[in-house]
């Protein structure tokens, strides 16, 4: 089965959603991310992996910009979504946010109702001209994160209460309501029981139809499982990056391959 | 023996105490501290607890009871005549006490000998005037009655202090015996040191009850009297605060709760905006270096005294209003007034507001702000839907904190609103509060059989019930508002 996925993907993942090039990132005087290249393709899920410290989550928050709120952060280089510099004067990063999407490692819903944690992000951005059209924006993206059936008798029930799974995967029905191109999950499986995790990744492989996802794992089995590209990160630099298939069976670089067999971690 | 050196040898014996049970200990495990069952200095505090708690606890009882008792068995000796002429019972014993003390005062300074003193009498000396000698001045002459009364509570004290002092030492000697010889190799000194520790944790948080409890029932009590005097329904109900000290007066609780709830509310006008703004403004969008400025500030803020506040009102504030707001429009001529009371109590107030709120934003979790900005909020939209909610709960518990503060100010008020009770809806009048009446009935001459003095208890208790009502919902709130985040 593993088999057949891996002959669709060259199909359908020629075209580059987002591109980054010679990207630097400090913290302070922590040189944290050191001359990153990658491109990330439309459809397509990319799975950022690697020791803990490495950097993924620290580059995965640069493709949204959301380092910005870090006062001692500082990022250079260049950072393309279809073509256009994210990091250019003229781009508003809350705009960018928008359509880069970003779910968390700990479920974070908003203590609000279920219905108004997914109508959070289309009525900041006025996605929906009615209650109408917000009740199926809101149906619509619960149903897309596979939790319609479960809520959709108590939306007016807090966000809150749901188990862990639940919750991470209304934050990714809140994340998926405002439309975005990209969705990038920080580890958003780590804090999940075995079977919430399974749904979850199943869910991310039905996302791919839409858009394109950037997953930081740091379970390789679920990098196998659920991406088609995978990035190797290192002490801030990316040592490898290609088709999963070819990561996890034939590494180019050896350190690629110490990580994969247990050897660093 | 004085009350020092007895204490100072209690505690001499439990050091000693400490030392020999940590030697004893250590020789039953032959010289080994690791054969114990616990570490040698939990034998020697175990022996150290033994000697000194029980010899100071019953050094305590015995404190309380012994005045107690020495004055009932000296009052029987005074006659009923002497009673009415003085005034009361209280007085009489009072002027006893004195000249005993003043006897042990002029026999520690040599004026007297411990012979001459019992032999006194008033016919042969003038024992106001000796006693005047030695620095104890009496308030009038002596009267045989008292003088003998005097004497008698010298003599049973003195024998009564002796018995102390030979009680608590033996006390104190046999708790180390026992202690002592309880110390052994397999005795269990850690427990049984972790046990009289829980007891000192009791003992102190009972204290505090019990201290609470004995204001609340002594508040009650004088309310009793009051309402035994003066009809409850015109108490709560009455529209007039009237007071006169020769009787027939009114004392009707509405004028003076209008008088407190309207500037509290004043206060909580000016105080929850301005401190919740400042609030946010330190939380979310100040850099660490002007907040480890302004934060320090904003609390010395808080830790001015509310008579300052008070000054601040009486001179500043009071005249800005009358000359600026209150006589261009005609509302009044007086600088005292509700407003200026409550601006000024609401400007004492705002560092309690913002910092209780400030750490309130705080502990909103920073993943909800993630999660804010991650779909592409502004920073004004995240704090306005996700983190004032989240922080709602908590803020309204502060509030609450802040208007209890504010019902419960005085000072403030006597200068800045005056003490005149009103009911009014004018806030450039003076007006006054429950705080500031409490205050005026018990001060000066009082009669506390009168029920223009009782009613102060009836008016403390009110506002007792007031304030814990509003501390109680308060702490529920801010409660669950914890629960939400584990
Ligand atoms: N907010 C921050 N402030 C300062 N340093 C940070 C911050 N976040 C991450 N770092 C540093 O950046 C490096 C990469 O961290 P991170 O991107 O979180 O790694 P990963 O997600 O791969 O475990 C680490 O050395 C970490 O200490
Ligand atoms: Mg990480």
């Amino acid at each position: 089965m593993n088999d057949m996925r891996m002959t669709e993907r060259g199909v359908d993942s020629k075209n580059i959603k987002m591109k980054a090039r010679k990207v630097q990132v400090f913290y302070g005087t922590n040189h944290a991310i050191k001359d990153v290249d990658v491109d990330i393709e439309d459809k397509t899920v990319t799975a950022f992996i690697g020791p803990s410290g490495c950097g993924k989550s620290t580059f995965l928050r640069c493709l949204n910009r959301m380092n910005d709120t870090i006062d001692i952060c500082r990022v250079e280089g260049e950072i393309t979504l279809d073509g256009e510099d994210i990091y250019d004067r003229k781009v508003d990063p809350v705009q960018l946010r928008a359509k880069v999407g970003m779910v968390f490692q700990k479920p974070n819903p908003f203590p609000k109702s279920i219905y108004d944690n997914v109508a959070y992000g289309p009525r900041i951005h006025g996605l929906a001209r009615g209650k109408a059209e917000l009740d199926e924006i809101v149906e619509k993206s619960l149903r897309r994160a596979a939790i319609w059936n479960e809520v959709k008798d108590r939306l007016d029930a807090p966000g809150t209460g749901l188990s862990g799974g639940q919750q991470q995967r209304l934050c990714i029905a809140r994340a998926i309501a405002t439309g975005p191109e990209v969705l990038l999950m920080d580890e958003p499986c780590s804090a999940l029981d075995p079977i919430a995790t399974a749904q979850v990744e199943e869910l991310i492989d039905e996302l791919r139809e839409r858009f394109s996802v950037v997953i930081v794992t740091h379970s390789m089995q679920q990098a196998a499982r659920v991406s088609q590209k995978t990035a190797f990160f290192h002490l801030g630099n990316l040592v490898e990056y290609g088709e999963t298939s070819k990561i996890f069976t034939n590494p180019d670089d050896p350190r690629t391959e110490s990580y994969i067999t247990g050897r660093i971690g | 023996m004085p009350l020092l050196w007895l204490f100072v040898i209690v505690l001499a014996l439990g050091a000693l105490g400490f030392v020999l049970g940590r030697q004893r200990a250590i020789a039953s495990a032959g010289g080994d501290a690791r054969q114990l069952h616990s570490l040698p200095n939990y034998y020697g505090s175990n022996v150290a607890i033994l000697t000194v708690v029980p010899a100071l606890m019953v050094l305590a009882v015995w404190l309380i009871l012994q005045p107690m008792v020495i004055q009932a068995r000296v009052t029987s000796l005074i006659p009923e005549a002497a009673i009415e002429q003085i005034g009361s019972r209280s007085l009489v014993m009072s002027d006893v006490r004195r000249v005993a003390e003043g006897l042990d005062t002029a026999v520690a300074a040599g004026a007297l000998s411990e012979a001459e003193t019992r032999g006194l009498s008033t016919d042969e000396t003038d024992v106001r005037a000796r006693l005047g000698e030695v620095g104890v001045a009496l308030g009038g002459a002596v009267t045989p009655e008292v003088l003998a009364a005097a004497l008698r509570y010298r003599a049973l004290d003195h024998t009564a202090d002796t018995l102390r002092s030979g009680l608590v030492i033996v006390l104190a000697a046999l708790g180390l015996a026992y202690g002592y010889l309880r110390t052994r190799q397999e005795f269990r000194a850690r427990n049984s040191v972790e046990r009289a520790i829980l007891a000192l944790l009791m003992l102190a948080s009972t204290l505090a009850i019990l201290t609470t409890v004995g204001i609340v029932f002594s508040m009650l009590f004088e309310t009793f009297n009051f309402f035994e005097l003066y009809p409850w329904r015109e108490f709560f109900f009455g529209l007039e605060w009237r007071p006169s000290f020769e009787g027939g007066s009114d004392l009707g609780l509405i004028p003076l709760l209008w008088g407190t709830l309207y500037i509290s509310i004043i206060a909580l006008l000016v105080s929850v905006p301005i401190g919740l703004f400042a609030a946010i403004y330190m939380a979310e969008y100040a850099g660490k270096r002007f907040r480890a400025v302004a934060k320090p500030l904003i609390e010395v803020l808080a830790g001015i005294p509310t008579i300052v506040y008070g000054l601040f009102a009486l001179i500043t504030v009071g005249p800005l209003l009358r000359d600026y707001f209150a006589q261009p429009l005609g509302l009044g001529t007086s600088s005292s007034s509700v407003m200026t009371a409550g601006v000024v109590m609401g400007i004492m107030l705002i560092p309690f507001v913002s910092s209780l709120s400030d750490d309130i934003i705080n502990a909103v979790p920073q993943s909800l702000r993630d999660g804010s900005y991650g779909l592409g909020a502004t920073q004004s939209e995240t704090v306005r839907q996700v983190i004032l909610p989240a922080a709602l709960p908590g803020i309204v518990g502060a509030i609450l904190l802040a208007a209890s503060r504010a019902i419960g100010e005085t000072m403030i008020v006597v200068l800045g609103a005056g003490a005149a009770a009103a009911l009014s809806l004018n806030p450039f009048e003076a007006m006054t509060t429950v705080t500031v009446k409490i205050v005026g009935q018990l001060t000066g001459d009082t009669n506390f059989e009168s029920p223009e003095a009782l009613v102060a208890f009836a008016l403390g208790l009110t506002l007792f019930v007031i304030t814990l009502g509003l501390n109680v919902l308060a702490l529920y709130i801010v409660r669950k508002y914890r629960e939400q985040y584990e």
